[in-house]
Formats: structure tokens, sequence, C-alpha cells
């Protein structure tokens, strides 16, 4: 097996033995309703998710895009109710607001040299800020197309559903795959993850694709955001607190390398479904506290981690002496 | 003047007393201290009294982000302390000693499971230290049950609410931290071994450095700060709280580390220059509080001072600054 496709592999295996261990103990637990569910329940995880799968196989980082949710769906909800525009008008404004911060985030990283740690962290703060100050308290959403965009949807048997999140999750993975796999842009992105340096030397215009990453990274939270006020007909503030955590774990657990370079968009789907599944077979087990949730994430996180060290060092060809110091 | 103005002391420095003459300007009494039952109270005492916590994960992430790492589990490893604290103070063992080794020993261990993923395992820190930043909440809700442990015990409150030589515990617990590291790291050769691993750590183990041994032992010394601060949060509200009990605190901790000057790709720390940051990042949150601006703008505030600092920092930002300023010289024919 390649090594280089061996940890999605390992996640989508981990992904269908979860599934078979579940629909063994509970009946219904692989019903066509739950696994669909998990697309509807996860979608504006997994559109996170997929943002940053892009800005960490470039090396970086992006606190920001919890923050950035809860901004977007603030400002989203406070447009359509507050100020009465139609939720058409709404959704590209929204969605340009998120492309102009992310490429703000982008510009301090790449011409002021800052770490994307904290300027996104930075950035995290001041998202966060901007939609306290838009409102501090939960805007309920009441307009007649967000309602018809949640009926919207195409009903499968095994009482399943195709709702529109999902859909617009699968639009987001196929144009995700698209770009990391079938444009320049995608090829630039692992070059700048593989090694900085040598990517510019090459002649990748490092600057514009730093931008475009965090652009893009911003603009998906934005979607996400737009996405979870439509499900959740609202908009507050202090939504999506640690969903950056919860993305980058997906991200790990998708098989994605920390470091950049090495990874795929479908592992991060299968990331952040596996976490789902998790998530459904504890509220199937009834008996478990929710925290156990945590607690199997974490170690979920740790086991790919050191998985993927080992499969790094053969795929850099580096085994023994000093350069495992990283 | 301009050697005075490089000094790294000096932004960071002009930064806190500009925020401290703000308070100034707004509130006269800023400065006012009063002393009471053998007490000294005050803003300033206030300000340094709510930082402690915070400066105590400072000081263990100071020396991770020197070796070029960062410790993003601190938070979550003063939560699993204060539940460890909480529920043997209920139990029958709620002896002093014992409590305050059980939480060392937590925050040792926490801090050795995250070197040893760093240093032997080889995984970078940021996803090595989230580990036990997502797992230790809910370690810390197992060990709670789920519920917000409260205690009575004055002796291990005293930690957080007493007083000693007239200032707040807290404050004294920090300072006495500070001391002992910053001694350690100035007047043994380990500061030293802990930059030089940062700056470059295939040169240093040539150099005969055992770089990974340094890696190891500075997690551990940030499990050991984070331990000490979770004692203090919860013997000031008294009870262990798995949520919320230091919850963001490592983020309040790195950006005081940022502040002070420190690169995040490591290999140069000051102790000093964290704490300064430290208090930039408290006192700014008093002067917006005492400045009778809404809170709701406080994140938006202290968002705009982090990045204007660290732009300050920035070579770059500085060529373009100094390029403008020259542009404006020779204008005015004084060039």
């Amino acid at each position: 097996m390649n090594r280089r496709t061996l940890p999605v592999t390992v996640t989508g295996i981990l992904f269908v033995l979860l599934l078979i261990a579940g629909a063994v103990q509970f009946t219904g637990f692989a019903s066509p309703r739950v696994i669909l569910n998990l697309f509807t329940d996860n979608a504006f995880l997994a559109i996170i998710a997929l943002g940053m799968t892009f800005v960490i196989l470039s090396g970086g980082i992006d606190l920001s895009v919890g923050s950035v949710l809860a901004f977007s769906s603030v400002l989203c909800a406070s447009l359509i109710q507050v100020h009465g525009w139609h939720p058409l008008q709404a959704f590209p404004v929204v969605l340009l607001a998120g492309a102009c911060f992310g490429a703000a985030m982008g510009i301090f990283i790449h011409v002021y040299k800052l770490q994307p740690f904290i300027v996104t962290l930075a950035g995290m703060f001041f998202a966060r800020g901007l939609a306290t100050v838009i409102s501090e308290q939960s805007i309920p959403i009441e307009h007649s197309f967000i309602d018809a965009i949640n009926n919207f949807g195409f009903a499968l048997p095994g009482r399943g559903w195709i709702g529109s999140a999902t859909l617009i999750l699968i639009a987001v993975f196929i144009f995700g795959t698209w770009l990391a796999h079938f444009t320049r842009l995608g090829g630039y992105i692992y070059a700048l993850g593989g090694n900085a340096n040598s990517a510019a030397l090459l002649g990748v215009p490092v600057g514009l694709t730093t931008i475009s990453i965090y652009t893009l990274s911003s603009t998906l939270a934005a979607l996400s955001g737009i996405v979870y006020s439509c499900y959740t007909a609202s908009g507050y503030a202090l939504t999506g607190i640690g969903l950056e955590l919860d993305a980058i774990a997906a991200v790990v657990i998708g098989g994605t390398l920390i470091s950049g370079g090495y990874g795929y968009v479908l592992g991060t789907l299968l990331g952040v479904l596996t976490m789902g599944l998790i998530q459904t077979w504890i509220s199937f087990h009834g008996s478990l506290s929710s925290w156990w949730t945590k607690i199997f994430i974490g170690s979920l996180v740790l086991m790919f981690m050191i998985f993927q060290r080992w499969i790094s060092q053969g795929l850099t060809g580096r085994r023994h002496g000093p350069d495992r110091i990283n | 003047m301009t050697n005075l103005m490089q000094h790294r002391l000096f932004l960071p420095l002009l930064a806190l007393a500009l925020i401290l003459l703000a308070n100034l300007v707004l509130s006269p009494e800023f400065f006012h201290l009063e002393v009471k039952d053998g007490r000294v109270y005050g803003s300033l005492v206030d300000v340094l009294n709510r930082s402690a916590p915070c400066a105590l994960l400072a000081i263990g992430m100071s020396l991770v982000i020197a070796t070029g790492g960062i410790d993003l589990s601190v938070g979550a490893i003063v939560a699993i302390t204060g539940a460890v604290c909480a529920n043997l103070l209920n139990s029958s063992f709620d002896t002093l000693p014992l409590v305050i080794l059980a939480a060392l020993a937590v925050g040792l261990a926490a801090g050795m499971v995250n070197g040893s993923l760093v240093s032997i395992f080889g995984i970078q820190p940021i996803v090595a230290t989230l580990v036990l930043m997502v797992a230790g909440r809910g370690i810390a809700q197992l060990i709670n049950s789920g519920q917000i442990a409260t205690f009575q015990n004055d002796t291990f409150a005293s930690i957080g609410i007493g007083s000693l030589l007239g200032l707040p515990a807290p404050v004294v617990i920090a300072a006495v931290v500070f001391l002992l590291v910053q001694f350690a790291m100035r007047f043994t050769a380990l500061g030293l071994f802990i930059e030089a691993s940062g700056c470059n750590p295939r040169a240093s183990h040539y150099l005969g450095l055992n770089v990974r041994v340094i890696k190891f032992l500075v997690y551990c010394v940030s499990g050991l700060c984070a331990a000490i601060a979770g004692m203090v949060i919860t013997a000031d509200i008294q009870g262990a709280d798995a949520n919320n009990a230091g919850l963001w605190l490592e983020l309040d901790a790195i950006l005081a580390v940022v502040l002070g000057g420190a690169a995040l790709s490591g290999g140069r720390f000051s102790l000093p220059l964290t704490m300064i940051g430290v208090l930039i990042i408290q006192a700014m949150s008093t002067t917006i509080i005492m400045s009778g601006i809404e809170p709701k703008y406080n994140l938006i505030i202290k968002s705009l001072v982090i990045l204007v600092v660290l732009l300050l920092q920035s070579p770059s930002f500085r060529q373009q600054l100094r390029g403008l300023s020259g542009a404006r010289n020779s204008l005015g024919g004084k060039a």
C-alpha cells in the first residue's frame, strides 16, 4: 500500500469498523437515517474542517474559524431579522465579510512575517468581539426563505434525508477536492507546506498563495456560519467556541500531517464523520456521559499522531539520528 | 536614544506605561494604595492579584516557547488539578501537604505526557498538547462526575484568598515561582541550553546537548506551573469547575510570552518581559472596565492592541515606518 494514502485508508477502515461495531451492538445504528444525520449534524464542522485542511496543508493554522462562524451567524441573523434584508442579499455580504477577514489575516502573516498561530489568535478575539458588538443576545431568524432552505431536500429509503446542509457540504467537498488536486493553487499549497523556501525558489507565489489560503478558510467558516444559522434558525455570538480545535482534530484524524505538505481533503471528511460517529455511539449507548466524547477524541488524535509520525518517517526517509529532533 | 529604543525591554515597557497612564487619566485613584489589617489594597494590587494565575502559566510557557514548542494543554491541566484538589479535600485525605503534593504530581504527570509525546515520539508540540487540551477537560469532568465540586477548607482556601507579607497570596506565590525559575535560568546554564535547543536543535545536538531531555523537561516545568495556577484558581473560588477553570488561559499565557517579544519559533525568552506581557493583558482589561466602555468592546480592543504590539515588533513593519518617517524628513528638507 502507498504510504501516502495509508493514513486516509486507516481513517476509512476505522470509520467502517466503528459503524459495524455500532450496528452489532444497537439496532438501527447503521441505518441510512443515522448515517445521513452524521452529514446534517456535522455539516458546519465539516465545512470549517475542509478549509482548515488547506491551511494545515500549507503548514499554517487558523484559530479564528470558530469565531468567524459566530460572527457570520450573528451578521446573517442581524441583516435578515433586524435590517429586513432578504437572505439572498445577506448571504453574499456575509461571505464577502468572511473573505475580507481572511485576506487581512493572510496579509498580516505574509507581509509582516507574523506567526499564523498568533495572528489567527488575534483574529479569533477580533471576530468574537465583532459578533458581540453586533448583538450580545441570540437573534432568532424568522423568514420564509430560511424555512424553505431547511425544508428543502430529498427523502431516501430507510427514512434517510439529504437536506440543504448536506448538499452544501457535498458541494464544498467536491470544490475542495478539485482545488487540491486539479488546480495550480492546490499544487502551490502542497508545495508551500512541503518546504516554503524551496517553493519560493521554484517560483511559487508565496504571498498570493498564503493570502488565498486564509481567505478560503475564512470564507468557508463564513459559509459554515450561514449553514449554522439556518440549521439553528438563529445567530448567537457565543456559538462555535472551541470549534477550531474540533476542526484541527478532524484534520489530524483525517491523516493530514500537521507540519504540512501531506494529506487529503477526503481524509478530513472521514475525520469529521468518525468524530460524529463516536458522538452518535455515545448517545446510543445512553449510560456513557458526554465527557467521554472528549476523552475518546483526544485518544484518537493521540493514536493518529503516533501512527503518522511512524508513516512520515518513511515518507521523508528519516529514521534515525538527530533529524528526529524536530 | 536609539540605543534605548532598540533595547528589547523598551517596547513592552512603553506599552505597559501607556496603559497605566491611560488608567491614571481615567481614574486618579488607580495608583492609590491603602494598608488595612496589615494588607495592601488598591487597583494596582488587584491587577497583580488577577494576573497571578496567568503569570504562573506564562512562566512555564516561556520555557516551552523558547524551545520552539507550545503548550496548549495548560488550561486543561488547571482544570484537572482543580478537580483533584477539590475531591481530595472532600475525602478523608484532606491534609494540606498531601493535597498540594497530589496537585503537583498531577501537573508533573501531565507535563511528562506532553514532554514524552514531543521529545520521544517527535510529535509537533501543537498537536501533542492538543491531545491533553481536548481530553484533559474530559478527564477533569470524569473526576468531578460532571458536577462543580465545592469544598470547605480554610487552610487550602488561603492559597487563593489569603495574604502574605501584606500582599495577596497568589501574587507572592507567582513571585516566588518567577524568582526560582529566573534564578535557575540565568544563574545556571539551563536558560542557555533551552535557548540553544530552540534556536537550532541539530547544532545543539552536535554540540553535545541532550535536546530531547531539555524539551521533555520544559513541558514538565510547564505542567508544574499549571498545577500551581490550578491550585490558586481552585482555592480562590473554593470549587473546581471542570468546564471553565482556566478556560482559554493558555491563550492569554501564549499572548503574554509573545507580547514580551519572544518568537514562537523559539530561540530566545525573557521571563521579566513575559511578566510585563502578563501585566499588559491584565492592566488592559482593567482599563477597559474603568473607562466605562461597554464590556462588549473588550475583545475588539484587546485584539487591536495585540495586533499593534505584534506589528511594532515585526522588522518589516518597522522598516515601513522608518521609510515613512524618512520620506517625511526628506520632504521637510532635514534629511
